[in-house]
């Protein structure tokens, strides 16, 4: 990205100015020089057309952790008001509905859990159902899935599957309201029956870490965060059935874009008024993929659980978090110092409540929410809290941000040679898919300090501990 | 059915697929099959079980995507991979035939693909030939 197009308001924060006669909200980029510099433009054209969309309060924005995705950057973050005639965006959401970080604290420490990482992965792997082709050992049948649908994590813990005490650290306490199965296709419940507890391909993992810096004392304190402690990661989403009801109504918003008076410059931002039919309908069924993918994260959850009693007995693993990075909610927000109810777009970003927000559980309610960062797997994670004054409708990054293609990736790295090296560096990885392994090799990702460095600088959210991967099983 | 080797073109989360053919559907059908290459070296996919998959579309670009998340998604329910496609347009109707097998220990396991997106998208007659792309989640 050509920085002379932008005007630097701070030094992590720029605006894209307009050019006469175009029609547009703001532009807002958060992040360093650097990490805007290596950003495709086409980022920038994105977020350029997501301000012209009507209803939008605010500025359309961008995470430091920006990249080009489908209509919204990745990474980006929109709120609009339906009272104002807001839209609401397939593309701005993201196909793999409520993909987001289940982050587990234990009770083990690096030092002593060590000697025995080796049978840990291999434990994780034959319990953790990932990569293409691998179905789950759950086979719902259609009414399951419509509980699944409208219950979440519920559904889960009520079958066995994890604690009760997880929910109260689960965003919407594990059951997301509004959801309407009935609005989700046939096709999209048929390709869920064997894909509950599955981690997926691409960039989902199950990634053991451990604490290796601690940046915020008082807030690692209410995580329950310690240095040399070890930490779960488990990043997935809605699965198949996320992505059916994501491409089903892009294409039907394309369709009715021009019969809603919708006006948007390439069909990828096709979008509806929240207050339509067509909005509401397409509402129903994201609720309903979210608690698909709450319900997943939850079983995955149980499984790792499981698999870590097999090798540490007295292992107890706690919910610490579950963020979701690509959704849109409805919140309060103060605009112009009024409260406006808005539904805000999250495509590859987080949410980052602040402290005293009363979404927020007791436990963390004077310290902000945890975010989740995740980086790559031979780099690291972040865990951030929310700050109270966040200028981005309380959202921060999700993680690393691609800096190259798959295919150049492809052409740079060989997935064995990955993993051989990552084995020399401390770090453990099991996969089924050398190809996944190149494609998420740790250098196509940008510098993960980078961006987590910006997030804390832009007011996004505060770092609060580092975390170095240890095991990583590969989806 | 259209033989050549599937090409591609860059998007930085995910992966363009460009299907080329003398018709519109051999293009489709190129394009597919650039889709479950991406998922396994579909060479080594034996043809064992066929599929039917039918709709309706008149807009040639959506019936792309249609026609990808079709495929996509009955792969999915029926836990296969496909490596054979065969496509017909009559008007608005399309009607294909697929061939494949079942996930199993003896093919290569790739990356899956999830979904066939608007980004990117278009279906062109350029010369004697089509070109249909569009970018697929990965």
């Amino acid at each position: 990205m050509n920085l002379s197009q932008l005007r630097q308001l701070q030094p992590y924060l720029w605006s894209l100015p307009r050019q006469p006669g175009e029609e547009r909200a703001d532009v807002l980029l958060y992040g360093s020089a650097p990490l805007l510099g290596s950003m495709d433009d086409k980022v920038l054209e994105q977020i350029a057309n997501v301000a012209g969309l009507p209803g939008l309060a605010g500025a359309a924005m961008t995470m430091p952790d920006a990249h080009w995705g489908y209509g919204f950057p990745i990474g980006g973050v929109a709120a609009f008001d339906a009272e104002q005639g807001g839209v609401i965006s397939a593309g701005g959401v993201g196909f793999d509905i409520s993909c987001g970080i289940r982050c587990l604290r234990s009770n083990l420490d690096v030092g002593n859990a060590l000697p025995e990482f080796g049978r840990l992965a291999d434990t994780l792997f034959h319990a953790i159902p990932a990569g293409v082709g691998e179905e789950g050992h759950l086979k719902l049948n259609p009414a399951q899935i419509d509980q699944v649908l409208r219950e979440g994590a519920h559904w889960a813990v009520n079958q066995g599957y994890g604690l009760a005490a997880d929910l109260e650290y689960i965003e919407e306490h594990g059951r997301m309201s509004g959801s309407v199965p009935d609005n989700v296709s046939e096709l999209a419940k048929k390709r869920q029956r064997g894909e509950m507890g599955t981690l997926g391909s691409g960039n989902h993992y199950l990634e053991i870490q451990g604490v290796e810096k601690i940046y915020d004392v008082a807030a690692a304190s209410a995580f329950g965060l310690r240095e040399g402690q070890i930490i779960v990661s488990i990043h997935c989403g809605s699965r198949g059935l996320g992505h059916q009801i994501g491409t089903e109504y892009l294409v039907m918003l394309a369709k009715a874009a021009s019969r809603l008076g919708i006006r948007v410059p390439n069909r990828e931002l096709a979008c509806a008024p929240i207050q339509s039919p067509e909005g509401q309908q397409y509402i129903g069924a994201m609720n309903a993929g979210i608690n698909c993918a709450l319900a997943n994260r939850q079983i995955l959850t149980h499984l790792a659980r499981t698999a870590f009693a097999q090798v540490y007995p007295k292992a107890n693993l706690e919910t610490l978090f579950d963020v979701s990075h690509n959704t849109c909610k409805a919140e309060m927000h103060e605009v112009d110092g009024k409260p406006r109810l808005l539904h805000v777009h999250r495509k590859g970003a987080t949410r980052a409540f602040g402290p005293g927000h009363p979404m927020l559980p007791e436990r963390y309610r004077d310290v902000g929410q945890p975010v989740v960062m995740g980086g790559s797997m031979g780099t690291g994670s972040y865990i951030l809290a929310g700050n109270r004054a966040n200028p981005a409708f309380s959202s921060a990054s999700h993680g690393a941000g691609r800096a190259l293609s798959r295919h150049q990736s492809l052409a740079r790295w060989h997935g064995r040679q990955l993993v051989d090296e990552l084995a020399r560096q401390g770090i453990l990885i099991r996969t089924r898919s050398m190809r996944g392994v190149a494609e998420e090799a740790p250098g196509a990702y940008k510098d993960v300090d980078l961006v987590a460095e910006a997030t804390e600088q832009a007011g996004l959210a505060r770092r609060v501990a580092f975390l170095r991967p240890k095991v990583c099983v590969k989806g | 059915m259209a033989t050549q080797s599937p090409p591609y073109f860059e998007h930085d989360a995910d992966i363009g697929v460009i299907g080329r053919g003398a018709t519109v559907e051999q293009a489709f059908e190129a394009a597919a099959q650039a889709v479950f290459a991406i998922m396994t070296p579909v060479d080594a996919v034996q043809p064992r079980a066929t599929v039917s998959i039918e709709f309706e579309e008149a807009d040639s670009e959506l019936a792309l995507v249609t026609w990808l998340n079709l495929l996509l998604g009955k792969a999915r329910e029926l836990d296969m991979v496909f490596s054979r496609f065969h496509l017909q347009r009559h008007g608005d109707k399309w009607n294909g035939e697929v061939s494949g097998e079942r996930w199993n220990d003896s093919l290569e396991r790739g990356v899956e693909v999830k979904g066939a997106t608007l980004t990117m998208l278009s279906v062109k007659q350029t010369g004697g030939s089509w070109d249909a792309r569009c970018v697929v989640d990965v």
